[in-house]
């Protein structure tokens, strides 16, 4: 219990301290997680017992219900921190915003995605992809969902004032999601297909590498003009 | 740090807030171990003046000057000497006494202007002088509003920033720990601090002017 306070960054240390929040509450990775799971069983429920045509729309269908499920713990990602007054002192702390930022989406991206990631191939069995093709899906649901999160971050960011964002996060975000959604379900139909699939696979690369330089930043912004109002 | 002493100057500081004039070109100069406190009715702008001092808020007309700077051009410097409490104190409802002021002293430590560089120890040695010896460790969900209010004041004991700019310290707290909160105040005043609080109770600090603020009364927009 005792153990000491060594000189670490912010990014550690808020890093830390919100997934000691999350583990002391189900609520931040089981939510997400029993969505996808209800929503993916209402998808093969609905779409009937035709095999093959169900596998060739799974992707879209687990991308969907996946975003879906990430919207839905993006309305706390900021709040509590903006009710408890925490995230004045983290804006009022010496270092740069920036890092602070990335550490709490990142925070929130372990314990909101990471177990829709993993649940992810149940998913795609659920919906009869083919076996091989389960860890490609996997792997770009991995980057996808970081580009997911920050995004969604951005939109939490800017709505944290307000009485109820949930519904005006979703407005806000889901244009923006479009892009990873289209390259996200391509990239599995191709593979399925048996075309080449690389190119989608990078350019999700990229504009993950994009929104983690760009978003934080504009993070931080939004959150300066909320709490001054 | 800085070749300039540490004060806190404010110039010609006005402040509109729907419509109502808050204070209108307020100057005001806390010398280093000098202390000045606000005070007024409930509505008079105390929070509002507090918070365009951290640089919380920008709408406001007039500067603020520390060290002889504009705080907004000094930014992390400026962050980085001063410690702020607000009225929602920060305080996570989930985590423990001993992991929230943790928490907050590594925010701290990014600073160039590092504060106390404490241990464990010493966070237990805050908590125990604000009479949380016995809840180290209870989530703070358990605590009492006071005792809410006095694992976050326990970080007055570590904090080593110059600039101590406190809204409401004493809001639920006993007159034990309002004595404590006066002793934390007066030691930082004679290691040469600045203080800049509002409270509505008197408190006996050596050294501390007061001003008031009232409340606004003409509505500009008619």
């Amino acid at each position: 219990m005792n153990a000491p306070v060594k000189a670490r960054g912010p990014l550690l240390a808020i890093l830390q301290r919100d997934l000691r929040v999350y583990s002391r509450g189900r609520s931040a990775w089981l939510n997400p997680l029993l969505f996808a799971l209800l929503g993916i069983t209402l998808f093969t429920l609905g779409l009937g017992p035709d095999r093959e045509r169900v596998a060739a729309d799974a992707a879209a269908v687990i991308w969907v219900v996946v975003l879906l499920g990430m919207m839905m713990s993006l309305d706390g990602l900021f709040k509590e921190d903006y009710v408890d007054g925490s995230l004045e002192q983290l804006l009022l702390m010496a270092g740069p915003v920036y890092f602070a930022v990335f550490g709490k989406v990142f925070a929130h991206w372990l314990v909101s995605a990471v177990p829709l990631v993993l649940a992810s191939p149940l998913f795609a069995l659920m919906l009869g992809v083919p076996l091989e093709h389960i860890p490609l899906l996997a792997f770009s649901l991995l980057i996808g969902s970081g580009i997911l999160s920050f995004l969604g971050a951005v939109g939490a960011a800017v709505t944290v004032s307000l009485q109820s964002s949930g519904l005006l996060i979703a407005l806000l975000i889901l244009p923006l999601y479009v892009p990873v959604i289209i390259y996200g379900a391509s990239l599995l139909q191709a593979a399925v297909e048996g075309w080449p699939y690389l190119a989608p696979l990078l350019m999700l690369c990229g504009l993950l590498s994009a929104v983690i330089v760009l978003a934080p930043l504009a993070i931080g912004v939004a959150l300066k003009i909320s709490l001054d109002s | 740090m800085s070749n300039q002493a540490a004060t806190l100057e404010l110039h010609a500081l006005s402040c509109e807030r729907d419509g109502r004039l808050l204070f209108d070109k307020l100057e005001q100069r806390i010398d280093s171990g000098t202390a000045l406190r606000v005070h007024g009715a409930n509505g008079s702008g105390k929070t509002t003046l507090l918070k365009i001092v951290a640089g919380l808020r920008s709408e406001f007309e007039g500067s603020v000057l520390w060290r002889g700077q504009r705080t907004s051009a000094f930014g992390q410097r400026f962050r980085s000497e001063l410690f702020f409490l607000g009225h929602c104190v920060g305080i996570k409802a989930a985590l423990t006494p001993r992991e929230n002021l943790q928490w907050w002293l590594s925010l701290q430590s990014s600073g160039s202007q590092a504060s106390a560089i404490a241990d464990g120890h010493s966070v237990e040695q805050a908590l125990i002088q604000f009479g949380l010896g016995g809840m180290l460790d209870t989530p703070c969900t358990r605590l009492s509003a006071g005792q809410q209010r006095r694992a976050a004041l326990a970080r007055l004991c570590l904090a080593r920033q110059a600039l101590w700019v406190l809204d409401e310290p004493a809001t639920a707290v006993d007159a034990e720990g309002i004595g404590l909160l006066e002793r934390l105040c007066e030691a930082h005043l004679q290691r040469g601090g600045l203080l800049l609080l509002t409270t509505h109770q008197q408190l006996q600090i050596n050294g501390l002017r007061e001003i008031e603020l009232s409340v606004p009364t003409a509505d500009l927009r008619r």
